[in-house]
Parts: C-alpha cells; structure tokens; sequence
C-alpha cells in the first residue's frame, strides 16, 4: 500500500499523479471464505478491518450490492458523540469516540475527525432535566460532559436566537463530539482492510444463504455462491430482508430519514447543535455547507428519495433557531434507509442460524458508533460469543425485557 | 408526499395521516399461555418488508379512524386502502419487484 | 467605456430604462429587462468571481439557473443573498453585487496562490494528508474550512416575509417554452385546470434567444405572445413566471418557488412577500424543461470569456450583448453555428474550430459562404489570458479524435463560444423517481419511465427541433388534460409549420486533447464550481473511485449549487471511456430536489414568529397575564410556571406559594390536563384494559386513579377516571400525554376490539379547571357552590355536579398535594369568570395564586409520581413500589404479560424511593446520580438518578426523589451524590413520602 503523506503527495505531484495505486482491489470472489461480511457499509468494512487487524482472520471478503459506502454511510449527517445515558450505551459509544481519535492516524486515511464540540440544547424544564440526568451519567461513566447557561451557548455559537419559541435554558457539551467526513471513513477502513488481504467485492447482491441444518455454510450471491464458515451481516436499513432469507424476523422496521444542505458558506456555525423542542440538528461542514437533518418518514420504506413534508417540518425551526438562515438556500436534499428498534439502540446478535451474526438497527445514530461497532463485531465473530461490550446489545433482549431504552429519556434520537 | 385514500372519506394528502407498521397482528388470546420469546415476537419483531406490506394507517387530521391499507415499500404506491376487518386484498403478482 | 458591448439595437431590454447598479463597489448602467451577468457583460466585465478550490478567475459560462461560475453576493447586512447567480439576477435600479470567495479583491485574490500550488491539491488530497502531527489536524482544519466555503451569511433578522400557497390543478406544466406553451394550449382549451410555470420574467424558452425562428411563417415570438394571450383569456388556466418548479415528489406533488420583489430589488414595506413558495397537487404533469448545453473539456476552458454558444446567442439576442468582438467558436455539432452566423451577424469577427472532419449542412454552409473561417478537424488545445481569454491555440485532431497533429496557431480572440451537445434537462423526472435511458445518437440520457403520471416534451426529452416540441406539446397537453377527465373526444391540433434547417451529425469528443499528456501545465475543467478536472477523474479512476457515486464523492463533481446541470454526464462518459466501459455501465447519479436552490425562509413561508408552532393558552391565560404569571412551555401549552410578587425570584415565590396552599388556600390552572369522554356499554370494558387496576364496580359520582402501561410492561401515563354515570367516564391524563393515550385508545377500541361498544372523545379544551387546594378550600368553594361540601355529604373520590358563581360545573375532589383540595371543572368559556369569582372569594383567606413548580414541591412532599419525570418508559408499577394498584384478580390488561419476563421479574430493578440529603439546605441537582462508591474521578458505579428534588418549606428541608437500582432494599443506606464540579454531598435513601404520612390533612378545616 502506498503511505499517504504529505512527502508521497509532493512525490506524486511530481508523477502528475499518476503513480498513485488503487486503493483496494477489486477481486473475483473465492470458493470459500473464514468470515464473509455481509454490507459494504462502513460498519461492514470496520468489521473486516478489525477481523483481520485484531482477530487475525484475513481470509475476509466483503459483499456489497452496490456500491461501498452506498447506504447510510454515504447519507447520514455525519454527527460524531458518545454522550448516551446509559451505561451500556456509554461503553460502545466511548469504545467508538477512542477509535475515532487515532482513527486518521490508524487507517492512514484522513477522516476529518473533527472534535469542535456538539450541544444539546434544553429549551423546557423536561428537557433541563433530561439533559441533568444524561450529563451526570455521562460524566460519571467518564465521558466528558459539561452543562452551559444560555450565555455560554450565545458565545459557542453567536448566531443562534437563545429567545425563540421555547427558549433555550440551557445545554448539555460534549467537546469531544463533533462530525467526521462519512465517505472518507468507507474509504479508508476499504483501503486499509484490503491492504491486509480481505476481499472487498462490490457490485455482489447477496441473493439468499446456504443454511444446512440450522448452521450457514455459505451465500448465494448475483456472482454464484460463495462458501463461508462464518457470516455478519451488515445491511441496516435491508437487514430484516437479509433476515427473511435467512428464516427468521428482525425487531426492526425500515424509515426513510431525511436530511439536507445548504449552499456552502463561510464558517458560521461552529459546532454540533442539536434541539429536541425545536426539533432540528445542524453542523456545517468543511466544505461551508448547513448540514441539517430532520425526521424519519413515519412508514416502512425502502426508498432513498427526499420527502417534501418532513423537510417543510424542519425548515421553520431552522429559521427560528439560526434567523441568519431565512435568506439562505437550500441545495439538496435526500433519504436514508434506517433500520429501527423500539428501544432507539443497536442490536449485535447471534441469530437462530449458528454462524451467523447480524449487527444493526443502529437507527438513526449509527455512523457516530461505527469504529466501535465494526470493533466488538469483529471480536464477537471471531470468538462465536458477543464481546462484553456488544453484549448487552443482544436480540434476546427483546424477549427477556432488558431493553437500553435511548428513546424513552431523549428529546430526539440521532 | 403521497395521496392517501382514506375508506371513509376518500383521497387526502398524506399529512393527514398516520402510520401504525404491520397491519394484522392479533392481541393473543391468552398471553399467559405464551413463552417469552412468542410473547416478544407479539410485541416487538415485524416484517419489515421490502415489497408489498400490510399496514395500519389512521386518518388522524380527518376523520380519526385507523384503517388497513396494502402498499408497496419500494415504490411507496397503494395497492389499496380498505376498512377494519374487511378481507385484505390479494398481493398483486408482480410481487413487489 | 459605459456598455462598449451593448449591440446598437435589438434584444428584449427596455432601452428607455436604464439603470446603475454596483459590482465590488464600482458603478455600472444597464437596461430593466437584463440580468446582472449581461449587465455585467455589456459593460465588457466578464471577471465576476473566484473558483472554489483554486481560486482561478471565472467569468459567466451560461446564461440561465445552471451557471456554476459568476456567483455574487446580492446586496449587503440584513438583505444579503450569498451565492447568487449572476444569470438569473434581473436588473434594477441601485442593484448591488459582490463578488465572493477571495480577498483582498476579485482582481488580485491571495488565494490565487492555490492555483500555483493546484498539482500539489487534486481530487481528494484532503484525505491523504493533514494527518501529523495528529495535535495539528484541528489547526489545518481550522484553515481548511476558512478558505473553504463560497458567499458570507447574511446577518441576522430577515426583513422580508415569504408565503405559502397550496393549490390543486389536473394538469401542471413546468416549462413555458414552445413545448410547454403548446402543451398549456391544449390543456386549456378543454377547460382543465391548468398551471403553467416559467423560471425566467418572459415566457417563450429558448425562443427568446432564437432570432429569426419562425412559426407559421411568422416570427416565434409572435406565436409565443398569441399563445399567452389566449391562455390568459382561460379562466381556469394559472401562468406562473419567475417561478421555478423546484421539486417532483410522489404522487405529482409539486414544488416551485416564485420571485415576486427581487426583480424589484429591497422593498419598503414588507406587505408584499418577497416570494412565494407553491405547493401544488397535479393530477397530470407535462415536463418541458429543456436541456442544457454541455461544455467543451479542452485546455484551461474556464478562463473568463469562455461561455456556452448558446449563452452567448442569448446575450446577443436577448439582451442586445456581443460579449466580445473576437470570438472563436468551438463545436461538435450544427448548433453553435447560429450563435457564429448571430455574433457575426453583430459586428463580431468569428473564427469557427470544429471537431468534425467534414461539416456538412445549410448551417456551414451560410458560415462559409459569409467567409467565416472554419478550422475543420480540429481542436482547441490550450488559451492564453488569466483574468480575461486572450486567445486560443488550436491544432488537428487525429483520426481517432484522441490525439492531435501538426503545428499548433494561435487565433487571438476574447470569447469561446463552445457547444459538445445537449443533455436534456431530466432532473425533475428523476426526482420523480422516473428511470432514465442513454440515447447513443443524442450522446446523453433521456426519460424513459416513471411511476407517476407525466409526460416528457420538448427537448427535456430529447426531441430538439422546434416542430418536434411543438408537435410534442400540443399532444401531451391534451393527452394528460383527457386523463384528468376533461376534453373527451378531442383531437391533437395541427402541429403549426416551424421549418428549421437541418442539422448535421455530431463528432462527439468527451476530451479534448493537447499536444502534451493529460494535467500537464493545462486543466480541463468539466466540473467548474468545485475545480474538478479530467485528471482528475483519472485519479479516481486510477485509485478505484469508479461507480459513479464514489466518482461524484471522491472528485466533488456534481456537488456545486449547480449540481451538476453542465458536469455530470461529461464526467461519466469520461470515467466510461477510462474504464473502457459504455456510458449506461457507469451509471447516472440520482437528481435531488430542489432544481435549482432555494430559500429556507421561502419554504418556512408563514411559518414565523408568532405563527411558528403557535401556542395552547387556557381559558384563564389574560387572567394569568393580568396577574404577573411566569409561564413555563409544557408541551404547546404555556403553563404558569410561579406568581411571582414584587422582588421576588423565582425560588421566594415558590416557597411562599408552598406555605400558603398548606396553610389557607391556593388556587392553579388545571386547564390543560388531558381530559377524555369516555361513553359506551364497554366503557368499563375499556379502562379495565388500558389501567392496571380494576374498574368494573366504580359507582356513579366515584373518582379512582389509575396507571397506565404500554404491551412492554413500562408506566406511561397516569391520571384519575371517575365514573359520570351509567356507562360514562371522565378520563384526565398528563398534559404531556393526552394526545398519546387519546391515540392509544383508539388503536384499541378500533383495531382490535371494533366491536366494543365504547367510544372515546377528547374534551381537554371543553373544560376549564380550577383547582383549589389547602384546609380553607371548601371554606371558599362554599361561598359559590349550591351543594354541601361537607365531608361527609362530598367525601374524597367523590364527583359532584353542581353550579359555581351560577354556571353549570363538574367538581371532582381528589387531591395531588394531599390538601382539601377541588378540581372545579367549568364550560371553558366560563372558565375565566369562574377563576375570577374563585380569586374573590377567597381574597379573605389570602387565597394564593400558584403555578406548576409549586404544584410539582407539593405533590413531591406527598410522594406523588409524575409520569415522564419520575418514569422515563422504562420502569414498571413495581418499580414504583406500586404493587396494590395492579389488579391480580381482574384478568389480563395491557402489559401485563411483560410483567413476568425475565429482565422484569427481577426484584433488584432500578426503585423509586425517597433522598434526604444529610445537609437540609442542600437541593440536589434533578439528574444527578447516586454512586456505589465515592471515588476521586469517574468513572464511578452509578445507583440510579435523582428524578424530582427541591426545598420543601412545609418539611423545613430539601426533599428528592430517585429511582435506585434495588432501591427497596437500600432505604436507611447512606450514598454519595457526586456533583460535576467535583463535590460530593451525602444522602440517605429513604421512603419517598416526606408530609403528612398519614394522610391526615384530605378533608381539610371543617366548615
């Protein structure tokens, strides 16, 4: 693999470029494989990274129907935190936000991490309370974690209108949270996975699975079948298609999220913002543009298109927030698929198929945990019993009741 | 933005309306007599599915009444909208392709 | 100087208005009728902005909403619109532009120096580099997104205002060129309700730049102006100009954003919006967006001067601009002829290079025979000048077209007009979800299939001469009138005669070549916002960016405010030709809303201020005003939150009003609790279903709390019910969750249980709620009521109805502070009268007026839950160590099933119990935790939280609840609380019942 730095960039300029290798191959698939990663996303890719890099199984391709980085990878507003209320959801989220850190370094592939700091905002006495009791949890698990007076908030974020409807009263900071460039993180893990000998292969739809007596042996594919001794399966927003072929149902259902920018501005907003009340998210990317992202279509779609009515929700408490706003434009807008629980937290799961492990219903949230998540499904898989801190993550808790219910205490799940 | 038809007042847009997931899912009779795993799948696992599904919408900012409708995943298109306890309508045969 | 390239005559501009206008402060005259970027042209001003990555100078590359290039800012402070295009910006008197995106001036911009260094950025070097030290990455990035960026946000406070309007119609048509107009015809004349929707001022499309069109052996306009003036004669047919149709979405709802004051420039008074953002439903929609030129990708083809042939017919034409007076045309194809024969035609000297071996046709032929030279076979290979075009250098091309040959010459010139084709304009059916398809002879995708009801005429579906649109329109427009149900047995008109000169074949080049390797010494841009190049969509292609997306993303083509309009499909056949792959292998990107961008204060409309998620007041709000309430947001309602007296915070009003309402009396309003009206034979059917305790012997006039759970087993709201009469229930609910239990009920009553003869009917804002509270209560309720309060006559739990200061009312006596207390229901429009007779009687009893923070310290001295503060949807009724209000007996009800699961039935889940904080004066922080172990820095094993805690002035001390993991079992055990600051205050864990544990105050000082 050629090391990206700035001394191979000049070197390169001086070879009009032309010298720089692809990076990652594209092979034709093998008979058989260790581990075959179902979902060419970024978890999917974390995972096969850290299988091979961590487990030291190798023997690793990646399966994606499309194209890597395709799905929610490609569409989410790239918002990066650990701050969740409870303990288990610290534990995968800081287990993500320290991957992150050295992320760039790790993968030799710049993500843009960027830690300039994400703020929940509290506008009503619930949300004062809801934010006092995250705030506290999240300090005393050893995240970082600060509360802010409006004031304080005026000074991160000088154009925000602390006295619109529900004013805001308070905020909970993160510092350490902040966004990161979503393609870049598809493309580095694809890079630094392939470097280490897995097999990403694209343009592979998985068409059914080879399950002999309860056990997968492997998966049918638009590329023939393809042997597997053991299988994760990746796929978010289709991971209950995935699961109907292979004979089972999902606690998930399947919503279009919405999100849009703006034409690309000079630098205005500062950090992460997030409101509950007024219902709206925002960061502004390196490029200048408003990220902003709103809610989920209300029915199960599998359709990546923008809606017009969850966009019209947004708009007005944009402008209500940031007024600078009114005069600004549009510039696109799209949909996601996202893979829903009830209880707004993952699942990292065996199945009723021995060798065969799904990781989803990351919801609306799941770019900010996908190091972490990719990490302890790499473990999980490679030792056939869930890592602790994917653990608690099981799908059985949808039977026992031990639910980590992220939706119940927050104002707005992202 | 789709148009919803509503059995009981007809064509609306789709603001007024509210959907409830997987349609035809009975409270058990007897939930004593369930396993917990029976008893989670009741309340918690669903389809999903990436074609024809059979959903409950209501017609919140209308009428009020819930109603069942047959709508395709991909397109988003109804196949049709009829009221509780009506025989569902049959899947047409393209099978949500 | 003034207008050296304004054309003596001709051109739609008005030339009896002139105006002036400003670019970077330097005055300029123009006419009403041209945009800022012919203004600017005429005025021989091509340098109108700075690139986005390289900062090179950009002038105007088209003439219409697709220009990626001459972006300004439009006026300054409080009215400045960033990002502007500079061809779409109508001319006014005292406009003012700016330029963007460099410093310190257009002219002489520092970050120029990007270009210099441009061999060391291509496509996606961000992402190998800016790593180490890894400390210094927020430094680069801080730099990064300093340069990054295009136009400066305006300051706050809009002063303009926008609206809204919804409209119905059976055919929409988006696109008021001959296509379009034809298709309004015939749409019209069956009498459908017709909208008709134009982008630019002026209807007629390209016939506004096509001097010399004819139609029905007359000029087109001609046509264009008896076409709008009978469809203004039909009363059910809307136009629309200035108004661009911005989105398709499912079941053809429409979106476009009209431009009502911004051709005017700023407004004085805002009674007319600035613009109007249309929300339209159309049974059938007609697409007649026409197409846009693509670009030619030869050497350093962005410097200011090269332009779009059409463009430059446009200027010429429409707006009366030669925008250079030596212009070489560079072609593949017939089209850019007319924009040579035009400018020549204009005083220009043309030069005309063409890729083709052997033009043929009228078109080269009229070019020849005015001795116009045609360099043949043959390509632009490079420019001369930086700020400004200063000439070309062409060579011949090879046989295969990948390479040229022979001497390179030089043609001195200050304009390109360039033409590689047409890409229809198919963003709005794609939007639509509709499937595209690559026409190899027209070398670009067209329509082919969608889910909704549309048509595509005109050139937007590939059809490219004026009879074709035409004929195209006049059917599509009566074809989808007849689907909408009208014009049944009508015919398609006679298509009128447009006789055009034929055009010959195309030699379509994606690249151009040059006499040197590709991305040495020149950049062929084919993505000109966002500095994407040729090479480097071989750099993608080189490193494995080659599905379309990746090459969009890695390459940012397609990402500009444009999107695209003049890149994307040059961008995929070149990535084709690479990978040695047809153009349909590598695929189309997906056309996102909106068209073209616009304005989030013309979608949020009326959306604003005081409209924007309006408030819920209760009947009693003016008396509250009156009164000086604090309100407090609880849900949409503004609730008050304390009555404050004179100097008082909000800490000495709640305490006063703590003492008053245990001492005398108070009074709150309980308006906005939600209230439900429940009647039918199974109305007890019903309650016992939804609470978890028994109803079936409830009495007449009897009131009973009750919890509520959902199928997991988990507290979601609370309230108290009491029975009205024979098979009729009142039902109250939180505030909070009145919408969630009305919406739970009827999923019930109507999905599983339909044939329960039971129904449920929101009353929350019928009634208007007083609540009186403390041992004087009845001895004011007395003085307005004609029934007996005494206790025994109307016992706790009891409801009565009766008259109050001579209005019919409903008083229920149940208590949330353990106080004699009354719940006086009232007619809503009584309720500001009965609140006032209240406030008088008991004036002799300094009766306290009280908000919801009093309300919460009272009910929290008693031990009283609040469902969503004291519950967060994960805790049972055991939880709360409210075992005796679920029914063993009764049978099933909702969630109990869960009660047993595993994870449920455990006895060491998180309890709620009572914390007294060892030092009295201490209030805990609601949300703080208690921990196991104190230790000197997180992370510390954490009990479970605080949920309610605040100084009790009727206990002398703070008082708090929390839910505590295997709480029940820990009451008299000590824990720490830790504070963020890094203090820590002890607490006892205790029962949560700090007041009158013995319920000894219910009934209150007897009459």
């Amino acid at each position: 693999m050629n090391k990206y730095s700035v001394f191979s960039l000049v070197r390169n300029a001086m070879s009009y470029h032309e010298n720089w290798q692809k990076a990652w191959r594209s092979p034709d698939p093998k008979k058989e494989y260790d581990v075959v990663i179902v979902g060419g996303g970024a978890h999917g890719l974390a995972t096969a990274y850290y299988l091979a890099k961590e487990c030291g199984i190798t023997n690793v391709a990646i399966l994606e129907k499309g194209w890597l980085g395709g799905g929610n990878t490609g569409r989410n507003t790239t918002i990066v935190r650990s701050n969740y209320l409870w303990d288990e959801s610290s534990a995968i989220y800081e287990h993500a936000m320290k991957l992150w850190e050295n992320l760039s370094q790790d993968l030799n592939y710049n993500v843009m991490f960027s830690q300039r700091g994400l703020l929940h905002l509290a506008h009503n006495v619930h949300d004062m309370q809801e934010i006092g009791r995250r705030g506290h949890a999240i300090h005393l698990n050893g995240i970082d974690s600060e509360f802010l007076t409006p004031e304080q908030v005026k000074e991160i974020e000088p154009t925000i209108n602390l006295d619109c409807r529900y004013p805001v009263l308070g905020a909970l900071l993160q510092r350490r949270g902040g966004s990161a460039r979503h393609d870049a993180v598809a493309w580095g893990y694809a890079r630094a996975a392939d470097d280490m000998g897995v097999d990403i292969i694209q343009n592979c739809e998985v068409t059914g699975f080879d399950i002999q007596d309860g056990v997968v042996k492997g998966v049918e594919t638009s590329r023939g079948h393809i042997g597997a001794k053991k299988v994760g399966v990746v796929t978010a927003g289709h991971s209950s298609v995935m699961a109907n072929m292979a004979g089972f149902r999902m606690p998930l259902e399947s919503f279009p999220l919405q999100a849009m920018v703006s034409e690309p501005l000079k630098p205005v907003i500062n950090t992460v913002i997030m409101s509950g009340a007024v219902h709206v998210y925002l960061s502004q990317s390196d490029k200048g543009e408003l990220v902003v992202g709103a809610g989920s279509d209300n029915f199960v779609s599998y359709s990546q298109r923008g809606s017009f009515d969850m966009m019209d929700h947004i708009v007005g408490p944009l402008k209500e927030l940031f007024p600078f706003t009114s005069r600004l434009r549009m510039m696109r807008q799209w949909g996601g698929i996202v893979d829903v629980t009830v209880d707004r937290s993952p699942i990292i799961t065996k199945t009723p198929v021995e060798n065969m492990f799904f990781n989803c219903g990351w919801g609306t949230g799941g770019f900010k945990a996908t190091p972490g998540s990719g990490n302890v499904f790499a473990h999980s898989i490679a030792n056939g019993e869930l890592h602790p801190i994917a653990a608690p993550f099981t799908m059985n808790r949808f039977n026992t009741g031990a639910l980590i219910d992220e939706g119940a205490a927050a104002a707005v799940a992202h | 933005m789709l148009v919803i038809k509503c059995p009981f007042c007809g064509e609306r847009d789709q603001t007024e309306f509210t959907c409830h997931g997987e349609a035809h899912i009975a409270r058990p009779e007897n939930p004593d007599e369930l396993t917990d795993e029976q008893w989670g799948d009741y309340i918690f696992f669903r389809q999903n599915i990436k074609g024809y599904q059979y959903e409950r919408w209501s017609h919140d900012h209308g009428c009020g009444r819930w109603f069942n409708a047959l709508r395709n995943s991909v397109t988003d298109q109804f196949v049709d909208t009829y009221k509780i306890g009506e025989e569902k309508p049959a899947i047409p045969s393209d099978e949500g392709k | 100087m003034s207008q050296s390239n304004r054309i003596k005559t001709g051109g739609r501009i008005d030339r009896n208005k002139p105006v002036s206008f400003t670019f970077d402060g330097k005055t300029f005259q123009g006419f009403e009728g041209d945009t800022l970027a012919s203004a600017l042209l005429a005025n021989n001003v091509h340098l109108m902005g700075r690139s986005f990555k390289y900062h090179r100078p950009r002038g105007v590359l088209s003439a219409g909403s697709e220009e990626p290039n001459a972006i300004v800012t439009i006026g300054s402070g409080k009215r400045s619109d960033p990002n502007t295009r500079a061809t779409v910006v109508e001319m006014f008197d005292g406009l003012e532009a700016s330029s963007q995106n460099c410093w310190p001036s257009l002219n002489f911009d520092i970050g120029g120096i990007n270009n210099k260094l441009s061999r060391f950025f291509p496509a996606g070097f961000y992402y190998k580099t800016f790593m180490w030290p890894k400390s210094m990455w927020m430094k680069y990035e801080e730099i990064i997104r300093a340069s990054a960026g295009m136009g400066v946000a305006p300051e706050e406070g809009d002063p303009d205002t926008y609206a809204v309007k919804h409209e119905y119609c059976d055919v929409l048509i988006a696109g008021g060129g001959p296509a379009g107009l034809s298709a309004a015809l015939t749409a019209g004349r069956t009498g459908a309700r017709v909208i008709l929707i134009d982008e630019q001022n002026e209807f007629g499309g390209s016939l506004l730049s096509d001097h010399g069109a004819e139609i029905d052996g007359k000029p087109a306009m001609d046509w264009v102006d008896a076409a709008l003036a009978e469809l203004k004669e039909m009363e059910e047919v809307t136009i629309l100009n200035r108004t661009a149709v911005i989105g398709y979405f499912d079941h053809n709802f429409i979106t476009a954003m009209e431009k009502i004051t911004d051709h005017l420039g700023p407004q004085d008074s805002n009674d007319t919006p600035r613009q109007r953002f249309w929300k339209i439903r159309a049974k059938q929609v007609v697409l007649a967006s026409g197409s846009f030129e693509r670009p030619m990708l030869f050497g350093d083809n962005d410097r200011p001067g090269v332009m779009l042939a059409s463009a430059v017919r446009t200027y010429i034409n429409r707006y009366g601009v030669l925008p250079g007076k030596d212009m070489v045309v560079f072609t593949n194809n017939d089209s850019a002829y007319k924009t040579a024969l035009d400018a020549f035609a204009n005083g220009g000297r043309v030069e005309i290079v063409d890729t083709r071996v052997d033009p043929k046709g009228p078109l080269v032929e009229q070019a020849r025979s005015l001795d116009i030279t045609i360099h043949t076979n043959a390509a632009i290979v490079g420019t001369k000048g930086y700020r400004r075009l200063k000439g070309v250098e062409v060579m011949e091309l090879n046989e295969a077209g990948d390479g040229v040959k022979g001497t390179k010459f030089h043609i001195g010139c200050d304009v390109v007009a360039m033409s590689s084709g047409w890409n229809p304009a198919v963003n709005l059916f794609s939007q639509a979800r509709g499937k595209l398809r690559y026409d190899e002879e027209l070398t670009s995708f067209v329509p082919d299939h969608c889910q909704w009801d549309n048509y595509s005429v005109g050139s937007c579906n590939g059809t490219f001469t004026l009879e074709g649109a035409l004929s195209e329109g006049l059917e599509a427009g009566l074809k989808a009138a007849q689907a909408a149900g009208f014009g049944e047995g009508q015919s398609v008109p006679a298509t009128p005669s447009a006789p055009e000169v034929e055009h010959g074949d195309m030699r379509t080049l994606w690249y151009i070549p040059m006499d040197r390797p590709l991305a040495r010494g020149k950049k062929h841009f084919h993505e000109f916002q966002n500095d994407s190049t040729v090479a480097d969509i071989h750099l993608a292609a080189r490193e494995g960016y080659i599905s379309v997306e990746h090459l969009k993303r890695y390459t940012t083509t397609g990402m500009g405010t444009d999107q695209g309009k003049t890149s994307n499909v040059n961008a995929i056949a070149i990535m084709a030709q690479i990978r040695g792959v047809s153009i349909p292998q590598v695929g189309t990107t997906t056309f996102r809303p909106p068209f073209v961008p616009v304005t989030f204060g013309a979608i949020a409309g009326h959306d604003v201020e005081d409209l924007f998620l309006q408030a819920r007041k209760t009947p009693m709000h003016s008396a509250h005003d009156r009164n000086g309430a604090i309100y407090e947001d609880v849900g949409d309602w503004k609730r008050p939150y304390y009555f404050p007296k004179a100097g008082e915070d909000m800490h000495a009003a709640v305490q006063r009003e703590c003492k008053a309402v245990r001492d005398s009396v108070g009074i709150m309003d309980g308006s906005t609790l939600g209230k439900l009206d429940i009647q039918g034979k199974d109305a007890s059917r019903l309650l016992n279903l939804l609470y978890t305790n028994a109803w079936s012997k409830l009495a007449p006039g009897k009131c009973r709390y009750g919890l509520m759970c959902n199928e997991h087993g988990m507290v979601f709201d609370d309230g108290v019910t009491t029975c009205i009469g024979e098979n009729h229930y009142h039902m109250t609910t939180t505030t909070g969750g009145a919408g969630r239990v009305a919406n739970w009920i009827e999923e019930w009553i109507q999905t599983e249980y339909p044939d329960w003869d039971v129904y449920a009917t929101s009353v929350t804002e019928q009634w208007a709620v007083s609540i009186l509270n403390g041992p004087k209560s009845r001895k004011v309720l007395e003085k307005l009521v004609d029934i007996d309060l005494s206790a025994e006559a109307f016992p706790f739990m009891a409801m009565k109805e009766c008259h109050i200061a001579g209005v019919p009312a409903r008083i229920y006596r149940i208590s949330f502070t353990g106080e004699l207390s009354y719940e006086i229901n009232v007619p809503a429009r009584y309720g500001l009268h009965v609140w006032d007779a209240l406030l008088e009687a008991g004036e002799e009893f300094d009766i306290c007026q009280y908000g919801t923070e009093t309300m919460h310290v009272l009910r929290a001295e008693k031990g009283f839950i609040i469902a969503g503060q004291d519950t967060d949807g994960s805790v049972t009724p055991m939880d709360l160590d409210m075992d005796w209000i679920v029914s063993k007996k009764k049978g099933d009800f909702l969630g109990r099933r869960s009660f047993t699961r595993t994870d449920t039935a455990r006895t060491d889940r998180k309890q709620l119990v009572g914390v007294l904080t060892e030092d009295p004066n201490v209030v805990l922080m609601e949300g703080a935790h208690l921990v196991r172990e104190l230790k000197d820095k997180p992370p510390m094993d954490m009990l479970g939280h605080v949920t309610s805690s605040y100084m009790s002035p009727n206990c002398g001390r703070s008082i708090a609840m929390a839910l505590i993991r295997d709480g029940k079992n820990l009451k008299g055990q000590s824990f720490m609380v830790p504070t963020m600051s890094g203090k820590a205050h002890k607490v006892t864990i205790t029962d949560p019942i700090f007041f009158d544990k013995e319920n000894k105050r219910i009934d209150g000082e007897p009459s």
